[in-house]
């Protein structure tokens, strides 16, 4: 207990040993945990993300499904489409969602940030004590943020994945129905793959954008905070 | 001796509305290394303003606050996070235990901000739930624990990095009066093992026992300071007063 806590600061190197740490592998297993053990409400936050990323991937599916019906070149298969009310013209081959599905697509993505951003920032509203007791043990502002971020970028990673494949076997489904067995063998699965791969990506990014502001609230909490008696 | 903590002319206006408060008008205090002191004072007597200033966790609006000599308003952000990671322990009143870890995922967090490897944590950890008897719960979450079980969990975390200082925050408030005896006791114990210097803020008199000396704040000033040999008469006349 003689030593000084802090030597001369003159000489003092600098940063090396006045690091505060928190390895990623350890971070990783803070927000997995955290998420674990608020299992029930990670739930609903990322249940929003499911049904928007699933409405994407359900879209770009059906019209890749669409798609590979007219690559077919099959006179029966353009008609069934024509019959269950594609717009195709006469030399038409391919399908592209319209403006108004676009727009549809736009607005629930947006609806859903809206619901990211809410959710999470009751999430930190929840969690002021838990932050600011872990700034009192040393936590810096970046490790917070790099917790939310982290949490939320697994939430956002189950829930795209969830979303999009649920979107595309409901996809292929009615697909199916509509068009019968001999439509889904002429379906590029390549194309399928990569609508998922799409509808997860962007769902991913909503995710983490959603964050972004509470887990700035959250890092620049003051640790004061965690002192205050009333939660 | 080396004042562990020195404490110059602090004062503290907060704005509170249209209206300004002067939380601190003027304190000067010296506190040496290895000292049990408690502060006491009414609430809003500025008692909590004057604890935080000294935990770092808050900048007095003119003034200096010197740990160890250093005058804490001149740390930056990271010389401030790695002061309340190795030097300073922090307990609650209300405990603040991390509600989604184990005991020892607690007491361990601390050392693995310090750049602790996991193993060595983990095996100090243990050491330290057993020295606050708690041994056999080292996998339990807070809320299977009661209040002085979860309070002995903050004081194994508070030591975690062996710090210089240990602050606590109205350690007993919130439990009843035998486990707030028994975490008193320990916090005495412990400090004495390891030369630790406590400094408490409350308004438990259970607390004046154990205290080397007792800082009474009253309105923003010190009213007075007590050591502990002129204590026990002014606790019967407390007492006899209440």
């Amino acid at each position: 207990m003689q030593d000084r806590i802090f030597s001369n600061r003159a000489e003092a190197p600098a940063s090396t040993n006045r690091l505060v740490v928190l390895p990623f592998g350890k971070s990783v297993e803070i927000a997995y945990k955290s998420i674990r053990v608020r299992f029930f409400r990670s739930l609903i936050t990322t249940l929003s993300l499911v049904l928007a990323v699933s409405f994407l991937s359900f879209t770009d599916v059906s019209n890749d499904v669409a798609n590979g019906m007219l690559a077919s070149g099959s006179v029966e298969l353009r008609q069934a489409l024509v019959r269950a009310g594609y717009d195709l013209g006469p030399e038409a081959n391919n399908v592209a969602s319209s403006p108004k599905q676009r727009w549809i697509l736009i607005l629930s993505l947006l609806v859903c940030a809206v619901g990211i951003v809410n959710a999470q920032l009751m999430a930190v509203t929840e969690r002021f004590r838990e932050i600011g007791t872990m700034k009192c043990l040393g936590a810096l502002d970046r490790f917070v943020l790099r917790l939310f971020i982290l949490e939320a970028g697994m939430q956002g990673l189950a829930g795209s994945v969830a979303g999009a494949l649920l979107g595309a076997v409901f996809a292929l489904l009615a697909g199916w129905v509509r068009f019968g067995g001999a439509a889904l063998q002429q379906v590029a699965m390549m194309h399928v793959g990569a609508s998922v791969a799409a509808a997860t990506g962007i769902g991913v990014a909503l995710s983490l954008l959603g964050v972004l502001y509470p887990a700035l609230v959250a890092a620049r909490m003051q640790p004061v905070e965690a002192m205050r008696v009333e939660t | 001796m080396s004042n562990v903590v020195r404490v110059s002319g602090v004062t503290k206006r907060f704005r509170l509305g249209k209206i300004e408060v002067q939380a601190l008008k003027g304190v000067d205090l010296r506190i040496d290394r290895g000292e049990y002191l408690s502060i006491m004072g009414p609430s809003g007597s500025g008692k909590s303003t004057l604890f935080n200033m000294i935990g770092g966790l808050d900048k007095p609006s003119t003034g200096k606050v010197f740990i160890d000599e250093v005058d804490i308003a001149q740390l930056d952000a990271y010389e401030l996070a790695w002061l309340r990671c190795r030097k300073i322990g922090y307990i609650f009143q209300t405990f603040n235990i991390i509600q989604v870890m184990t005991a020892l995922e607690n007491v361990t967090l601390p050392m693995i901000f310090a750049g602790v490897a996991n193993d060595a944590a983990v095996q100090k950890g243990m050491k330290l739930l057993e020295q606050v008897g708690l041994g056999d719960r080292h996998s339990h979450k807070p809320f299977e624990m009661s209040g002085g079980q979860q309070q002995r969990v903050a004081i194994a975390r508070a030591l975690a990095n062996d710090p210089a200082i240990i602050l606590a925050d109205e350690p007993t408030g919130n439990l009843d009066l035998t486990t707030g005896e028994e975490i008193i006791a320990l916090l005495k114990r412990l400090s004495q093992e390891r030369g630790v210097t406590v400094i408490s803020a409350t308004h438990d008199f259970k607390m004046l026992n154990v205290s080397d000396r007792v800082v009474w704040i009253r309105d923003g000033r010190i009213d007075k300071i007590e050591n502990r040999e002129e204590l026990s008469i002014s606790i019967g006349r407390i007492g006899a007063r209440e």
